[in-house]
């Protein structure tokens, strides 16, 4: 009886994210062995060819990805980008997941609605605010002209740099870093931090000593959830940036749509997702492994 | 009348005895509890009865009908939870209607019960409430009123008041007895709360580990407690070591702490054996103090005090109506004393440190057997 | 109002942080109502780009587009996600807890081109089906995630009270267990919702070419640059956001912690 309620409930969700999600990741980590097609897509698997039976099947994908020295030079500038990404939402979050978890329940829950708001408006709007606050026309452009005429520099247009590029990846994945630090940070036992002022700490110290390293598995968490969606970024980079601000997305993008050679497209896709993978693993891991010792030290 | 009988019944979960063969009867309309520590079985006893679990090997019959393996809602009994469990989108009256609608009652039928009812808990006022708009005793007599509207057979409460505070608890007690007493419906009450067991029930089992200890008159469990754990888990008790040297027609005669001799009446002399070990438990408040020796002033039942003794009060705790000493004997064995404060100046005869005799009337404690 | 003080340098930071977190969209609301075509000179109050924006048939028709694609996928998603979110609170399934984190643990762009992959080669037509098909996978895991946390708040005895009072499990679970998590169940609902309605590269790799959503719409504006009407149709969107985040948070408080 248990075990058919089990399967009813729980089935037609796993059959279904079976179907849309492990299915086409499956197909694209197996058309990265394939062979690109004259006019896009891919060569059938088997041909029949002058009395012999080819396979296409092929590492030579793989091997020209990790041999390309520009692939690379995306990815490393990807990585470089997400982690100064992460930081700055670090930097940013901080404060107010910390304002959030002290505050009464009616501020609190008023201060979440706040930073969900954002974090719900659909994703392009929010891009689109910074080509207007960024663009040549714009006060804060006008601005840095200004200092750089007094320093004899050349004007610049400030929306397609790196700084904008990165300055908007934190603006979209802010929430991603407040709230999971905030759902830490609320846990926090108050008679801790209490007991510590009643022994004299200066609050820098309560906060270095205490909340700080007790928040590290909130960080690691906020971290993990900033950088999973920077790695993919290709909407900012396309809509700001040059050249010289491009991201692996959109390289993979590219492959896929513009070259059309789904092989390559899918052996960059594949090596971004380890990537990612791995290190969100790593970090759900290190943040597991900090709670438990928490917990032992209780 | 048996009303529920269990057989044999046993269950094993993660490698763990949780139940070990227990059979026991329960008597149609009394207050029958289950106390014993968590995890010693009692609420996965409960469970059993109720059937959201079966048992591994061993039969349950109501009534005489096996009922081991039916579902919980073909079983003609209730449960009241911890928690309360109300339906927290239902209001007090569509929850308390849920068994009869459930049973198919047609609706003029379901509310004239169901107003009757509520007028019996006092909650007619909030019957268009949610459960989130009660407190903590309104909830709780809703869901006796649940678990009531269609006379169940037997009634079943898994720690009922543990969510309440003291004050109200107390209160509860007694409407819980009341309400037993109106109805005459059988309750069957689970609790590791040791007061309200003896207080609530008119019989008792104590569980530990899986089995049973002890099954009986409350009154007989706490002052005849026939193992070490249950002498132990039930009040303050001295539980003293003790050597059967010798059997007498209805007697039998102990060495209790390597200090004295005491023999006490036992109705089957003849299952001991001499040289038999054991303990002797006796309750600190059947134990007098005196300041000299054959000092009549302190107790007018002095005749039966056999068993003088002499030690020190090591320490005492005042807890107002009664007093317990410490008491530090000959042999450096130590034993409590409650004494109770129905006389004006009682604190000021045991300081600290000072001389005192203890006196006891033997039969007030009883033989511990070790198993 | 606060459970312990906090320092003046968190509330300064923290108020900086907030108006990192709106200006921008205040300015894009404010200058929706700029007469000014172009720049940042504000040169009077005007309710013409939105004029505009009601008079453009292929808005309302990409508008008109999204909200069908949100309520069928979120729908859908709403019904596997809850017994989905129902089952693995009870029962431990191996694999399946993993593979409801998909969507958040792997980049949108590899989702979506692996989904487009899979299109093609199962010979399925780009367009609004397999939008749909693409939007309830990842909303199913919203919804399956909100459920969970909801249920474990939830008291599991409530189910067994029903069960003892009479009800079969169908019944328990149909008259009890679903009504009772009514709450949690809508607040996953009304995210799906949002989140498809707000979805853009999922739905930019599995959309073909003939269809249009209003992020996509909204995209092939802003490649062109900065207009009044983006300004005036991105305010709407923000607004509606607003109204729906209120309820989500009004329903289920915690489904963020």
């Amino acid at each position: 009886m248990k075990l058919s309620e089990k399967y009813v409930l729980s089935l037609p969700a796993l059959i279904y994210l079976g179907i849309f999600f492990v299915l086409p990741i499956i197909i694209m980590v197996s058309i990265s062995f394939m062979l690109s097609g004259d006019f896009g897509g891919v060569k059938p698997l088997f041909n029949y060819e002058s009395h012999q039976l080819h396979t296409n099947l092929t590492l030579n994908n793989y091997k020209y990805v990790f041999h390309t020295y520009f692939i690379w030079q995306l990815i490393l500038r990807t990585i470089f980008y997400s982690l100064l990404t992460t930081v700055f939402c670090l930097i940013l979050g901080y404060p107010i997941a910390l304002l959030i978890s002290r505050s009464g329940d009616k501020l609190k829950n008023i201060l979440l609605l706040l930073i969900i708001i954002p974090f719900w408006s659909c994703f392009l709007i929010r891009v689109y605010a910074w080509m207007i606050i960024l663009g040549p026309n714009d006060a804060i452009n006008k601005l840095v002209n200004l200092v750089r005429d007094y320093f004899g520099l050349a004007h610049i247009n400030l929306l397609y740099t790196s700084f904008s590029v990165i300055l908007c990846m934190v603006y979209i994945n802010l929430p991603f870093m407040i709230l999971p630090l905030y759902a830490n940070l609320e846990k926090h036992n108050i008679d801790l931090l209490e007991a510590g002022q009643d022994l004299g700490a200066s609050s820098l110290k309560i906060f270095l000593n205490i909340t700080l390293p007790l928040s590290l598995p909130g960080i690691l968490i906020g971290s993990v959830l900033v950088f999973i969606p920077s790695m993919g970024m290709f909407v900012i980079p396309e809509l700001f940036g040059s050249n010289c601000t491009y991201m692996i997305g959109n390289l993979i993008k590219q492959q896929f749509l513009q070259t059309m050679n789904w092989p390559l497209g899918s052996v960059t896709a594949i090596i971004m997702t380890f990537i990612v993978v791995i290190i969100s693993l790593f970090g759900n891991y290190l943040s597991e492994y900090l709670k438990e010792t928490e917990n032992v030290e209780d | 009348m048996n009303i529920l009988e269990i057989k044999n019944v046993s269950k094993i979960y993660n490698d763990n005895l949780i139940l070990d063969n227990i059979s026991l009867n329960i008597l149609k309309g009394e207050f029958f509890t289950l106390l014993g520590p968590s995890g010693c079985g009692k609420t996965t006893l409960l469970r059993m009865i109720a059937g959201f679990t079966t048992p591994d090997s061993g039969k349950i019959f109501l009534e005489g009908k096996d009922i081991t393996n039916l579902q919980p809602e073909e079983r003609p009994l209730h449960t009241i939870f911890q928690t309360y469990a109300l339906f927290p989108h239902m209001t007090v009256f569509g929850n308390i209607a849920f068994p009869l609608k459930m049973a198919k009652w047609s609706k003029e039928k379901i509310k004239i019960q169901v107003e009757e009812l509520l007028d019996d808990v006092k909650l007619t006022k909030y019957k268009n409430r949610f459960p989130s708009e009660l407190s903590g005793g309104q909830k709780q007599r809703v869901a006796i009123a649940r678990s009531l509207v269609n006379r169940p057979k037997l009634l079943l409460l898994d720690e009922p008041l543990s969510a309440l505070d003291a004050r109200l608890r107390e209160h509860m007690h007694m409407e819980l007895v009341k309400l037993q007493e109106e109805t005459g419906v059988t309750f069957v009450y689970v609790t590791h709360d040791q007061s309200e067991a003896l207080a609530l029930s008119s019989r008792m089992a104590v569980l530990n580990l899986g089995i049973i200890e002890q099954l009986d008159h409350p009154v007989i469990v706490y002052s005849k407690p026939k193992t070490y754990f249950v002498a132990d888990f039930l009040g303050k008790c001295n539980i003293l070591k003790a050597k059967i040297i010798d059997i007498l027609d209805n007697s039998i005669v102990l060495f209790v702490g390597n200090l004295i001799e005491i023999e006490i009446n036992v109705e089957e002399p003849n299952i001991y054996k001499k040289g038999q070990v054991g303990w002797y438990a006796i309750r600190p408040e059947k134990i007098k103090l005196r300041r000299i020796k054959n000092d009549d002033t302190m107790s007018t039942e002095s005749d039966n005090d056999k068993y003088i003794n002499s030690g020190t009060v090591v320490s005492y705790f005042y807890y107002g109506h009664s007093t317990l000493y410490e008491i530090l004997l000959k042999n450096n064995a130590k034993i409590q004393v409650m004494l109770f404060n129905n006389k004006s100046e009682d604190l000021k005869f045991f300081k600290d440190n000072s001389e005192v005799y203890i006196a006891f009337n033997p039969n007030s404690g009883n033989f511990i057997e070790e198993i | 109002m606060w459970k312990i003080n906090t320092s003046k340098t968190v509330k300064i930071f923290s108020l900086i942080t907030f108006l990192f977190l709106y200006i921008p969209i205040i300015i894009i609301i404010l200058y929706s109502f700029n007469k000014s075509r172009i720049g940042i000179n504000w040169s009077g109050f005007t309710l013409n780009w939105y004029r505009i924006l009601i008079h453009d048939d292929n808005l309302i028709h990409a508008a008109i587009n999204s909200l069908v694609i949100a309520s069928i996928s979120s729908l859908i998603a709403v019904v596997f996600g809850s017994f989905a979110g129902i089952a693995l609170h009870k029962y431990k399934i191996p694999f399946f807890s993993y593979l409801i984190y998909i969507p958040i643990v792997v980049p949108e762009i590899v989702v979506g081109l692996s989904l487009l992959l899979f299109f093609i080669l199962i010979n399925f037509t780009l367009g609004y089906a397999s939008v749909v098909l693409a939007h309830i996978a990842f909303s199913i895991s919203f919804v399956t995630l909100t459920v969970i946390s909801r249920m474990d708040d939830y008291d599991d005895s409530v189910i067994s009270a029903a069960r003892d009072l009479g009800a079969g499990p169908v019944k328990a679970f149909f008259l009890i267990l679903i009504p009772s998590l009514l709450p949690g169940i809508i607040a996953g609902g009304l995210m799906a919702f949002t989140l498809s309605i707000d979805d853009f590269i999922i739905t930019f790799f599995s959309a073909g070419a003939g269809t249009t959503t209003l992020p996509l719409f909204i995209y092939s504006m802003i490649k062109v640059g900065v207009t009044p009407e983006i300004n005036a149709i991105s305010s709407i969107i923000i607004i509606f956001t607003l109204i729906m985040a209120y309820f989500v948070s009004k329903l289920s408080p915690t489904m963020f912690e």
